[in-house]
């Protein structure tokens, strides 16, 4: 009966792990194997080189240029992305008129494509575009959004701002219901209202979920790509060229597939740090066996 | 005065819903602007003088975006289905299950969430290209190539233990005593009680499959096969002179997406939590 019961449990586990298999451990490991081979001269002909990759990456410019590009972008989008939507839904909660249309119109840039929101931002940018017409109204001469390699990252940071607000509200929203509304009524008999009120109990409470969402949007600021690739293509003079972008360059432009994976475990074991944080931490009843 | 009460907060909200849609507001306006008008125009005008659906009509004719939209619904359903149906066998025996190996495998399907798509999307080329999964091979293997390296994944295979394992145990015990298999067990039994938890994994598979661009600009080489993200994205470098081109066309790519959230929208309210981290 037992035995009977162990075989069925690989069947049911079966076609997932030929999936897995297939299109994530072995390029996984893959990745690891390649990065410690020089593609650079030969592609059909690479040259086992040990660590020399990962020497030339600490020491190239250009790959430390996208790893600070890639924490400046984080440090633009990650904490206005904490803040924001909790304020926001905050304000939603507190069963306000019309709360279902302001979740809906403001959770929708989210099911569009980045694509489509990084061309219309682009649009939006444009030197004689909408935004710089509005600047003008407060004589705030053009600028140029997506040219000035000052200001690029801010630009490109914005748009994954804007596709990111709705997400993270409605993660704010479903956790704000968990907290027990006695704890408000107490609250306001002690006198403590408004903006002290959630000072005193909102914040502390939802602390897991503010965590949960420093930790995944950290995540997602580290793979930022597509709205780059569509608006700036890493410049100008590489201003956003972060490490995604790097890692894709090299492995789909250049062909140089060692450099690529190194840059790759590199990226890894970035990411890595903040998903155990989630996985262990935040998430924890999520992922316990 | 209690009418009032909440006016600054709604005042915050209305200006934050009018910044979100303005980017695609803008985008329509440009769009419904006749050759005759200046799209350039200061300042700028929001409702066309020269209204009309000429872009709309060139852009349909100048690219295949109907059948942008009829690739995209194909790699979106079929990754859905495989994700359902495989995350819930997954999900299964992990939540339910006693069995050698269990914790091996638990750990492995625990490790690919740390591991971003980024970090390993080059080998993942590589196997696809070794099977063959690429347009240059048949229309057929190029949407397996779309699907099949996105057809599972551990977040939904979580989601889906999780909600398996709020079941008690007892409804099973009293089907074990009926003679019931363990598949029947989970096909007739368990499956149909977790349908909400279902429905939230399909709909943020759709979505995100729906936009996903990095992969599809990877693999894809036929125009033929061209999901919308990627039809846009080669749209807007083809028309770079014509902006009102563009957003028609843009315009054009969001609607379907933005239909099935007004219909589904319940879900998006509901599920966010649990769709949290997907993709």
């Amino acid at each position: 009966m037992d035995m009977k019961k162990n075989f069925g449990a690989y069947l049911f586990l079966l076609p997932a792990g030929v999936i897995l298999t297939v299109f994530f451990f072995i390029p996984f490991f893959q990745t690891i194997y390649l990065s410690f081979f020089d593609y650079s001269n030969d592609i059909y002909k690479p040259v086992f080189v040990m660590f020399q990759n990962y020497m030339t990456l600490i020491h190239s410019p250009m790959f430390l240029k996208t790893i600070v590009n890639t924490f400046y972008f984080l440090l633009l989008c990650v904490p206005f992305l904490v803040i924001f939507p909790l304020y926001l839904a905050i304000l939603i909660n507190q069963n306000i008129k019309f709360k279902n249309i302001y979740k809906v119109l403001i959770y929708l840039p989210v099911v569009v494509s980045i694509v489509v929101v990084a061309i219309a931002f682009k649009w939006l940018y444009a030197q004689n575009g909408l935004l710089n017409y509005f600047l003008s109204l407060f004589h705030i001469r053009p600028i140029g959004f997506l040219s000035d390699p000052n200001v690029a990252m801010i630009s490109v940071a914005l748009v994954t701002i804007f596709k990111g607000v709705g997400y993270y509200m409605m993660i704010y929203l479903s956790a704000l219901m968990s907290v027990p509304k006695e704890l408000y009524d107490a609250a306001e008999i002690d006198g403590i209202t408004g903006l002290n009120k959630h000072m005193a109990i909102t914040i502390p409470h939802l602390m897991p979920v503010i965590a949960l969402v420093s930790t995944i949007s950290s995540i997602s600021a580290l793979k930022v790509f597509v709205e780059i690739y569509v608006m700036t293509h890493g410049g100008p003079m590489n201003s956003t060229k972060t490490i995604v972008y790097y890692i894709y360059e090299k492995a789909f432009e250049n062909l140089d597939l060692g450099l690529a994976s190194a840059g790759a475990v590199i990226l890894l074991f970035i990411v890595m740090g903040f998903s155990i944080l989630n996985i262990f931490v935040f998430e924890r009843d999520k992922y316990k066996i | 005065m209690k009418r009032f009460k909440n006016l600054p907060s709604h005042i915050v909200l209305i200006i934050v819903c009018i910044l979100s849609l303005i980017p695609f507001l803008w985008l329509l306006s440009t769009a419904l602007k006749g050759r005759s008008e200046n799209i350039f125009a200061y300042p700028p005008v929001f409702i066309p003088k020269d209204l009309t659906i000429d872009n709309f009509r060139e852009v349909l004719k100048l690219v295949p975006i109907v059948r942008y939209v009829i690739n995209s619904f194909i790699v979106a359903f079929f990754t859905v289905i495989l994700n359902v149906i495989l995350s819930a066998l997954a999900a299964y025996p992990l939540a339910r299950m006693e069995f050698r190996g269990k914790k091996i495998a638990f750990f492995s399907i625990l490790a690919t969430i740390m591991v971003p798509f980024q970090t390993i999307m080059l080998p993942v080329y590589i196997v696809t290209l070794k099977l063959h999964l690429v347009d240059n091979y048949g229309l057929t293997m190029g949407y397996l190539g779309m699907i099949l390296p996105f057809c599972v994944n551990a977040f939904g295979i979580f989601l889906l233990r999780q909600a398996f394992m709020t079941i008690p145990r007892e409804i099973e015990q009293s089907a074990v005593i009926d003679g019931c298999n363990s598949f029947q067990i989970f096909y007739m039994l368990l499956l149909p009680m977790i349908k909400p938890t279902l429905a939230i994994l399909a709909i943020f598979t759709f979505v995100g499959s729906w936009g996903e661009f990095l992969w599809p600009s990877i693999v894809l080489t036929n125009e033929k096969l061209f999901t919308l993200p990627v039809g846009i994205n080669n749209l807007s470098s083809a028309f770079s002179a014509d902006y009102r081109l563009i957003a028609a066309g843009s315009i054009v790519s969001i609607i379907p997406i933005i239909v099935f959230f007004l219909c589904l929208q319940r879900y998006f309210i509901e599920g966010s939590y649990d769709g949290a981290n997907k993709g």
